[in-house]
């Protein structure tokens, strides 16, 4: 929680029954439209968030229409990366955090499985080094 | 400290235990960072995990440090931190620890053991009217700049004050102040404009010379395009209701309160360049025209003599449009008086400013 989240406002109409600013409509047409290309040709595509002139309630309107799906799941690495599936099979949204919980980059992904999720060979690399090491000197104790 | 850790980026990160993810997550925020297309993330990777520390002197003139607060104020820790922990900031007056001859000898030793490759940061315009009106260590900001950016690779003035002249140049602009590419030819100059300016816009552009080891590409104003290629009109959530013709015509109405267009309430969106109707301020929480003010076109040059903050675009600007109104509604010799009267404010306002010397401002403190 920011120090922002502390100052008392008092909202008079809720995010999205506030007036709608139509930025929410055009980007769920692009999705529609990477999501038809994915399934022809493969390419996924990314779509990044924080360049899209979004007015207050926009982004809710934009979640709340892709509701969620099947899939959701966390990331702990510089901070929380929340990712889920939405509603909509092959639509997945991916929010980048930082280590005080603050939000660094905000996507959605048309692909079959963000790449962020898959090991990278480099941590398959450090990881053996350190799973043979752990082997060699063993904790006392753990396989007595 | 010169050139003491010269890992790269990617080894630092490494060094403080940050996985292969960490690492995409870190380039993929910096893409977003750079107003580069998220396709560019693995390019971005593969080049920051060579990147290595470039050493940067930030100069501070005739400022506010308005500059120097976006940018460490921002929430931390963030994209912004990393990037500058990586980079080796080797002379800022406000945030070093030194201070005196050990500062000044900083700031020799850096520009010494990093000839031709370091940044040169300012903030700030630099006063031509009268030496004493700005000094560090008894130097004058003039001479400091062109010392300092003769052995630099590439000079960023940050702020409008060092983009363009700023508040200090406002008209009578009594310190004579000016740019930082009034003075500097022959470096490339990369104009961050804002007051202040967003302080991701001012990472990107230190990211983006990291990243690529080059200078991004630069509007008409010496502008990078990423950040200021489209107008905050163009950007602006808002925009569909000045298109329908639905504004806002006081800041109470019920137009206000529906969120239309504040055009008519003196909003710059249409000539001002800038990033904030997308990155927005203040993590993201919110910016001016979302806050229900017009935007003050505060990334363009001149800015504060634009004729009015709450003066519509469309009302023309100049004291010769104002001498004008005022005659037609009171006649003309009421108008001429007017312009007198002005033009004696303006060139009073001159000659009180004209003559300051160092002895003069030695008497007053």
């Amino acid at each position: 929680m920011s120090a922002l989240d502390k100052i008392p406002i008092q909202i008079e109409a809720s995010a999205t029954t506030g007036p709608y600013h139509r930025n929410t409509l055009p980007l769920l047409h692009e999705i529609a439209h990477a999501l038809r290309r994915f399934q022809a040709e493969g390419n996924s595509t990314t779509l990044d968030l924080g360049a899209i002139p979004f007015g207050p309630g926009d982004e809710q309107r934009l979640l709340d229409f892709l509701g969620t799906g099947e899939v959701s799941a966390k990331l702990d690495a510089m901070g929380d990366t929340n990712i889920w599936e939405s509603a909509y099979a092959g639509v997945w949204i991916i929010e980048h955090k930082n280590a005080s919980g603050e939000r660094v980059a905000f996507q959605i992904e048309i692909t079959k499985l963000p790449a962020i999720l898959e090991t990278q060979p480099e941590d398959i690399e450090e990881s053996l080094i350190k799973l043979q090491e752990a082997l060699e000197n063993p904790k006392t104790g753990v396989f007595v | 400290m010169v050139d003491s850790n010269n890992k790269t980026l990617g080894e630092t990160l490494r060094r403080n235990g940050v996985s292969r993810r960490g690492f995409l997550k870190f380039c993929t925020a910096t893409a977003s960072m750079m107003a580069l297309p998220p396709s560019m993330a693995p390019a971005i990777a593969a080049a920051l995990d060579k990147a290595r520390r470039p050493s940067v002197i930030w100069l501070s003139f005739q400022e506010c440090t308005g500059c120097t607060e976006s940018l460490t104020r921002s929430h931390s820790p963030t994209l912004e931190n990393l990037i500058f922990n990586h980079i080796s900031l080797d002379y800022h007056h406000t945030l070093q620890a030194a201070s005196g001859h050990a500062a000044e000898a900083a700031k020799e030793e850096a520009m010494h053991a990093n000839e031709g490759k370091y940044l040169v940061v300012v903030d700030g315009s630099i006063p031509l009217g009268n030496p004493g009106y700005s000094t560090t260590a008894g130097i004058s900001n003039l001479q400091t700049l062109e010392e300092t950016v003769a052995g630099a690779a590439a000079v960023i003035a940050v702020g409008t004050c060092a983009a363009f002249g700023g508040l200090p140049k406002a008209d009578p602009n009594p310190t004579g102040a000016v740019s930082v590419s009034d003075i500097v030819k022959d470096k490339p100059v990369i104009n961050v404009s804002g007051c202040p300016p967003i302080p991701v816009v001012i990472t990107g552009v230190l990211a983006h010379y990291l990243t690529f080891g080059t200078l991004p590409d630069l509007d008409q104003y010496g502008r990078p395009k990423a950040f200021y290629g489209t107008s905050i009109h163009d950007r602006c959530y808002r925009r569909p209701f000045y298109d329908k013709g639905l504004f806002a015509n006081t800041f109470d109405d019920e137009g206000a309160k529906r969120g239309w267009c504040l055009y008519k309430l003196g909003c710059k969106g249409p000539m001002a360049y800038n990033a904030c109707a997308t990155v927005k301020w203040n993590e993201g929480t919110s910016w001016p025209v979302e806050s229900g003010h017009g935007c003050l076109g505060c990334s363009e040059p001149d800015f504060w003599d634009a004729g009015g903050f709450y003066n519509a675009l469309s009302i023309p600007l100049g004291e010769v449009s104002r001498t004008a109104s005022v005659a037609a509604a009171a006649g003309l010799v009421l108008g001429a008086a007017a312009a007198g009267l002005n033009y004696k404010t303006k060139s009073e306002a001159k000659k009180r400013h004209g003559r300051v010397t160092v002895e003069d401002l030695e008497k007053t403190s």
